[in-house]
């Protein structure tokens, strides 16, 4: 599958250029992607083994690491070069982020675990609280689970309030790194459907990181991280 | 909202919590309580007496005289002779002089006698007079005034007639039943001994000690015996001119005629601070160190919390905290704790202060302000939260260096 399928008028979520980043300075090779665009709207699948650097290319997209060369653009603004404060605040505003587990902060109420992401995008939203209960139905929870404190809520639930904990400052960007891996198959499918749709109806750029080939079903674009990945070493 | 999440953490560890808070309140009472002791024992004997430039009593040792003149404490050595009090009263360099003759009590209070001249002359606090709540100043030998605590304790009114016993304590075995005294006044209350005392005038101490049968006899005619004491306690003076305290001084302590010892309030007074100072300052010392070992209680309890709270630093990472806000909200949690802390030690040591007052003053002759929110306490409570912010910045770091490391997905 070709690397760059972007034609010039569609608008580019991620942009990667000539990326470098080392775990430890020491290190002698480096994670490195000469390249690598996504359009706005797609939804990616973004597969590879364990300890392929699925999860560092997350973290970079994330801005919770930063490359050592190479730029990262995310929707048409410079991201990798940002102060670490503007990269925070941009990520609050622009990316909605979902781990494997422990996405909720467990003493929390649902609400107020969703009340936080509006926080400290600092966007002013007043209507969190109605626009939380419309995604909550969306994900088909029932809005009553509000109140409940997050470390009550079983797993399948606890993810799917991180899907709109996520959502809730509307981005344009969602990174996802193994949501399912704790779901049995029947949730796991409920799950991914409920994603994809949510995404598509609000024209979410989705990355979803998985090692399960299974999931690849619901994408339309899948990418082996091995594919993408060049270590400097061998490049020359 | 930093607040709010601060607090929530904080709930969700409710037991570490709690144990560290109820460490905390313990420290900071002891602080508090230390400081408030110290200012207020200073302020209540400072105020003890005012405007009185000399104390003059037999020689023994300055602070003996002033313990017993003017705190009612301990017993006088010896007399002086009635005669020097009217040598002194005569003096050209005298304004006014009080005679107090002391040794008498009654149900544990101190029997005090004297003139008129103590209700128009003596002083306390900034120059305050002693004022009459009700009734007036003695005028007859069996008369006495009372102080206002007396009055509160003991149920007196004006009008009432009491019977003084021989001897300091509560159950004296002399009792002077054939004397009845009838209560004429009683001052208004000043937070002094004062307070605490019956004052009655000189020849009512005498006519007390006089034999039965004298007694009868006087009791039929009140100027059949003469009851001109011969000695007295002790005497104070006021000067016309500041001038002259040295002078006079010098010549009461080379009196010849009888053996005579003056003091001067103010300086017996820093003397016996200085006294104070060591106890004072061992007792600070002993506050700070139990404070700064609870201090240290909270900052192991927050960083030991750390490990536990490394997933709950990635998720507010993600959603766009800054490690510094990471920084805040450690210190935060630090901050509610010692604030709440030191309101309740505040609000603890105020209720103790208000419902052992009484006691205190009776007992040890405190007069404690049961008010603990005065500007000294403020700045007692600044300094410990200032100690905290310094304490607690160690967990915070560790939560700022989480936060800088952490990484999606990190595996639990």
């Amino acid at each position: 599958m070709p690397n760059t399928i972007s034609s010039a008028s569609t608008p580019l979520a991620i942009h990667i250029d000539q990326l470098s980043y080392k775990y430890h300075k020491a290190d002698k090779t480096s994670f490195y992607i000469p390249n690598w665009q996504v359009t706005q709207g797609e939804q990616v699948f973004l597969h590879g083994e364990s300890g392929s650097g699925k999860t560092t290319l997350l973290n970079l997209l994330a801005g919770v690491l930063t490359p050592q060369s190479g730029d990262i653009a995310l929707l048409e603004q410079a991201f990798s070069t940002l102060s670490s404060k503007k990269r925070d605040k941009f990520r609050a505003q622009n990316i909605g982020v979902v781990f494997q587990q422990f996405n909720l902060i467990p003493y929390l109420s649902v609400l107020k675990n969703i009340q936080l992401a509006s926080y400290f995008a600092k966007t002013g939203n007043t209507q969190i609280e109605q626009y939380a209960k419309a995604l909550l139905l969306a994900l088909k929870l029932p809005t009553t689970i509000l109140q409940k404190a997050a470390n009550t809520l079983s797993v399948g639930q606890q993810q799917r309030v991180a899907i709109a904990r996520a959502l809730i400052n509307k981005p344009k960007l969602l990174l996802v790194d193994e949501p399912t891996s704790a779901l049995d198959a029947a949730s796991r499918d409920a799950f991914m459907t409920l994603l994809i749709d949510l995404c598509k109806q609000h024209g979410i750029t989705l990355v979803f990181v998985s090692h399960d080939m299974h999931l690849q079903q619901f994408f339309e674009r899948s990418v082996n991280v091995t594919s993408l990945l060049k270590e400097e070493g061998s490049k020359c | 909202m930093l607040v709010s999440l601060a607090w929530s953490s904080l709930a969700s560890r409710r037991k570490s919590v709690i144990l560290t808070f109820l460490s905390l309140l313990i420290s900071i009472s002891v602080l508090l309580s230390v400081e408030h002791i110290r200012q207020q024992a200073k302020e209540s004997f400072n105020r003890t007496i005012s405007d009185v430039d000399m104390i003059v009593g037999a020689p023994s040792g300055q602070l003996n005289l002033l313990l017993y003149s003017v705190f009612r404490m301990g017993s006088p050595t010896s007399n002086i002779n009635y005669k020097s009090y009217e040598t002194l009263k005569g003096s050209s360099l005298v304004k006014w002089a009080i005679p107090i003759s002391l040794g008498d009590s009654h149900r544990g209070f101190r029997v005090m006698g004297t003139n008129n001249s103590y209700f128009e002359h003596f002083k306390y606090g900034t120059k305050q007079p002693l004022t009459f709540s009700s009734g007036q100043p003695f005028n007859a030998l069996f008369e006495a005034v009372i102080g206002a605590d007396v009055a509160k304790k003991l149920n007196y009114k004006v009008g009432q007639s009491v019977v003084i016993a021989h001897g300091i304590g509560n159950t004296s075995f002399t009792h002077h039943d054939n004397t009845p005294f009838i209560i004429k006044g009683i001052l208004s209350p000043t937070g002094t001994p004062v307070d605490k005392t019956i004052h009655v005038s000189l020849n009512a101490i005498e006519a007390i000690h006089l034999s039965p049968a004298k007694q009868a006899k006087l009791l039929n005619n009140v100027d059949s015996v003469n009851t001109t004491p011969e000695s007295i306690t002790a005497v104070m003076l006021g000067l016309k001119s500041k001038f002259s305290t040295f002078k006079l001084q010098r010549d009461i302590n080379n009196y010849k005629a009888d053996r005579l010892m003056a003091v001067l309030p103010g300086v017996a007074m820093t003397e016996l601070w200085q006294m104070m100072a060591t106890v004072e300052n061992l007792l600070r010392i002993i506050g700070i160190l139990v404070l700064v070992s609870s201090l240290f209680g909270l900052s192991t309890m927050l960083l030991a919390s750390m490990a536990q709270r490394k997933n709950e630093i990635a998720v507010l990472r993600v959603l766009g905290a800054g490690p510094s806000v990471i920084f805040s909200l450690v210190l935060v949690e630090a901050l509610i704790l010692v604030i709440l802390a030191s309101a309740a030690a505040t609000a603890l040591l105020s209720l103790t202060l208000w419902l052992l007052g009484d006691w205190l003053g009776a007992t040890y002759g405190l007069f404690l302000n049961a008010n603990m929110l005065n500007v000294e306490t403020l700045k007692v409570i600044a300094v410990i939260t200032v100690a905290a912010i310094i304490t607690s910045a160690i967990p915070a770091y560790e939560a700022y260096k989480n936060a800088l490391h952490s990484s999606l997905g990190a595996k639990n």
